[in-house]
């Protein structure tokens, strides 16, 4: 489990989840669920988009993630914003099921785009890995008080000049770029697992933001090492565990916070 | 008149098209799939509850793949999963607006790990090679002849239930508030709304694969609540995209064959695209009149 070859993929996985977890917390702060998931999932058959074209898989993900971001951000204008989403999304795969009976590509290959492949990372993927986790973490932190503001409060942001949709398109691009580092490790399908369940167990849990914020990549990075290290032990995919730990984690988070309001009333009961 | 029609026929489609078997299954089921998940659409889009639709949808998949496992069929396999989800959403407390979000991802982020790990049996312990793309795409011209019955009957109680608890249905979807002063029950006719949602994209997913289930769901239905006054009218459009989008993305799947060299190009393909294209010069007529229904015309 710890052999060389193995190092690439803890590095890279170490690296993802931290941003998962902080991006996250955005993501659930601000109700954001289908978005957090409309965008890895619409963003991977750019990767067969790419393959048509002789290009670098990343850079089809790249292009179809800020496609997506650039259609929910268009449609969501004038409409519903979860119709404008899955309208986005549906577009984007169905440019996808093209793509992938044209390419000819094996199974093997796009089922490991969807459920992720966390053998044969290389030195280069790791350099890549490392430069847009810095990116990503810098860009959290340089708007992770105007974007939680205008999440909690839109009429105290606006008050301060934070112009909302500006934010809504930053998030949306936050997003974009957490999705294309998470995707190849732990899958399209499943990057949302890291980006929904620990940051909502972490707020179940904390109650300050900053609090929730370091929980919430916490949750994360014992997540994805403990899903690489069972995928290890048992060859199954590596999101199957990344799903169901996040769900786990998210139950005990909703159980412990259940338990600590009803400790509370107990006390206040036994005050009085 | 018949000459004309032909003629215009022949020239559309490639000829053979309508004796084969596989072409004349996929126009029955898909067809019946697209009208009810336009009817169940109307409903989802107004509840603004198109995420959920999705989720039940993408959690059908494990359904589907655990079904290529055991050899049973497909659809069966479609409707125990989402039927299964749409009970985790009830019991995860989807019904409170707060953290309903949240909850949705959840379940659907689990119901994804699980498809993950019958894919992964279906690849090593079957032979069953492509079925991640057969479940998340479709394979409309592999649903075998005897799906059919099947299917009818599931759309047909859809549609019933639907028809059944239509005004409550309605009224509960466009103004909770009213609903509730006029002893609508609100949890009951979102419980109904759920179970019929599941019946209405496991039928999708059989068609047009389970990722893109949503499309036959919300497109159509988006579309006719722009184009139609009264609530009549945007099921009657809805159901009327849906079916004319799949009739023709079939047609178009079946021309595709020499196109470009190997593959007919994918039915789901044609059909997402004649959905979109359709919602999107809808969207863009010029001095088009305020939405009538409410729904799609505020933030989400």
């Amino acid at each position: 489990m710890f052999a060389g070859f193995m190092l690439h993929t803890w590095l890279v996985a170490t690296v993802v989840a931290l941003v998962a977890g902080v991006v996250g917390l955005f993501v659930v702060v601000r109700g954001s669920a289908f978005a957090a998931h409309a965008l890895p999932l619409g963003a991977f058959p750019g990767a067969a988009a790419a393959t048509l074209l002789r290009l670098p898989p990343g850079v089809g993900l790249a292009a179809f993630a800020l496609l997506g971001v650039a259609g929910i951000a268009r449609l969501g204008r004038r409409g519903a914003r979860d119709v404008a989403t899955a309208l986005t999304l549906v577009t984007l795969l169905g440019l996808g099921a093209l793509c992938l009976s044209l390419t000819s590509e094996y199974s093997a290959a796009i089922y490991a785009l969807l459920f992720g492949q966390v053998l044969g990372i290389s030195a280069r993927d790791v350099v890549v890995t490392f430069a847009l986790g810095a990116v990503a973490l810098a860009a959290a932190a340089l708007l992770y008080r105007p974007l939680l503001l205008s999440s909690v409060s839109p009429d105290l942001a606006a008050a301060q000049g934070i112009a909302q949709g500006r934010m809504d398109l930053w998030f949306l691009g936050l997003l974009a770029l957490a999705t294309v580092m998470t995707l190849p490790v732990v899958g399209a399908l499943l990057v949302f697992s890291l980006l929904v369940g620990p940051p909502a167990a972490a707020r179940a849990v904390a109650g300050r933001p900053l609090a929730a914020t370091f929980l919430s990549a916490g949750i994360a990075l014992a997540i994805a090492w403990a899903a690489i290290a069972l995928a290890y032990v048992s060859n199954w995919p590596v999101g199957f565990f990344v799903g169901t730990l996040g769900a786990a984690a998210y139950a005990a988070g909703r159980g412990a916070a259940a338990w600590r309001s009803r400790r509370a009333r107990q006390a206040v009961a036994g005050a009085a | 008149m018949t000459a004309a029609v032909d003629a215009v026929m022949r020239a559309l489609f490639a000829p053979g098209l309508l004796a084969s078997g596989p072409v004349r299954t996929a126009a029955a089921v898909g067809g019946g799939a697209a009208v009810v998940c336009a009817i169940v659409g109307v409903f989802t889009v107004l509840r603004g509850e198109a995420f959920a639709g999705h989720a039940l949808a993408d959690v059908s998949s494990a359904g589907g793949s655990l079904s290529f496992l055991l050899g049973a069929s497909p659809l069966l396999g479609f409707l125990g999963m989402s039927a299964l989800a749409a009970a985790g959403l009830e019991a995860a407390g989807v019904r409170r607006a707060q953290g309903r979000d949240l909850a949705t991802g959840v379940v659907l982020g689990a119901g994804l790990g699980l498809a993950a790990l019958f894919l992964y049996f279906d690849a090593t312990r079957t032979s069953a090679g492509g079925a991640a793309v057969a479940v998340m795409f479709g394979s409309m011209f592999a649903i075998p002849a005897s799906t059919a019955p099947v299917a009818a009957a599931v759309g047909l109680v859809a549609l019933g239930a639907t028809a059944w608890l239509y005004r409550p249905l309605l009224l509960s979807s466009v103004s909770p508030d009213l609903a509730a002063a006029r002893g609508v029950r609100l949890g009951a006719t979102s419980l109904a709304h759920a179970v019929v949602l599941a019946l209405a994209v496991a039928l999708a997913a059989v068609t047009v694969g389970a990722i893109l289930a949503t499309a036959l769901l919300v497109g159509p239905a988006a579309t006719g609540i722009r184009l139609a006054r009264r609530p009549a009218g945007a099921f009657a459009a809805a159901a009327g995209i849906g079916l004319g989008a799949t009739w023709a993305g079939i047609g178009l799947a079946y021309d595709s064959a020499g196109w470009t060299p190997a593959h007919p190009w994918p039915v789901s393909f044609f059909v997402v695209a004649l959905i979109m294209a359709v919602h999107l010069a809808v969207r863009g007529r010029a001095g088009r009149p305020a939405p009538a229904l409410p729904g799609d015309g505020g933030e989400g």
